[in-house]
């Protein structure tokens, strides 16, 4: 149980459920939801490694602090950008989000 | 933390609620379903940052991530389709595309931890206190805690301003 192993293969597979979101949902909302899954299995990944490995344990924590306010930032602008393309396309459906296509 | 029953049994408890909250998060098609397993996964990883020695980050976690963003989430549920309308089915190709790619990934990631000798640092420095986060926030890393606070405010206006105007513009 108290090893780093255990930790990073808890973070892989979180990451792996969070890439097979980002990969098959066509929901925008679903696909923020499984960015928040992959980082989080980053910032576990941090936390491990400050745990088991790092030099100086206090900076594994700092970072893990970071990647908080990244996502916050991020989840805010997304949540707007959805409600803008709703109003130009009437859904959040990935596939009918197509107007810069080439 | 690490000896004993009970938080041994807490700890795999931890797990399975973390893995249990990512797969509802990510499977059914009903978008409410997601954001709760969403909320689920972060409070076992939450749980498990207490596990790995820092209660100070398990609470910010749970302040943050299950606080905000999830409610947040939330609140842009009212703009995906009415669970009444019927879905379209999945394409199986799609499906088992994403299962493969994710399933590769997940067997590098594990052929790297499995290879990898993970050593210790020589010499380290065991201070897990919220005093020495403090320090460190704002001698060393002062100038990426400002840059965070500016991104914060940034992103808070544009939201303000890309949900407020975007009609408009275009």
């Amino acid at each position: 149980m108290n090893s780093l192993t255990f930790y990073l293969v808890i973070a892989a597979i979180l990451f792996s459920f969070g890439l097979f979101g980002v990969l098959t949902r066509r929901s925008l909302i679903a696909v923020l939801i499984s960015i928040e899954l992959m980082l989080n299995s980053a910032s576990l990944n941090f936390m491990a490694f400050n745990k088991f490995v790092a030099p100086d344990t206090a900076i594994g924590q700092i970072y893990t602090l970071f990647i908080m306010g990244i996502a916050a930032a991020e989840a805010a602008i997304a949540l707007s950008i959805f409600l803008a393309l709703f109003r130009q396309l009437r859904s959040i459906n990935i596939e009918r989000a197509r107007e810069l296509r080439g | 933390m690490s000896h004993g029953v009970l938080p041994q049994l807490g700890f795999y408890g931890l797990v399975i609620l973390t893995f249990s909250g990512a797969m509802i998060a990510v499977f059914p098609r009903n978008i409410l379903y997601n954001v709760l397993g969403l909320a689920l996964a972060l409070s076992g990883v939450a749980g498990l940052y207490v596990y790995l020695g820092s209660l100070f980050i398990g609470l910010m976690q749970l302040l943050i991530y299950v606080g905000a963003i999830c409610i947040a989430i939330v609140f842009a549920i009212m703009l995906s389709r009415p669970p009444h309308i019927a879905k379209p089915k999945r394409k199986t190709s799609k499906l088992v595309g994403g299962i493969g790619a994710s399933v590769l990934i997940l067997c590098v990631n594990l052929g790297i931890i499995y290879k990898t000798a993970w050593k210790p640092a020589a010499e380290r420095h065991l201070d897990w206190s919220v005093k020495t986060i403090g320090d460190f926030l704002l001698t060393k890393y002062v100038l990426v805690f400002e840059v965070i606070s500016l991104v914060l405010l940034v992103a808070m206006l544009g939201a303000i301003i890309i949900s407020r105007y975007s009609g408009r513009v275009s």
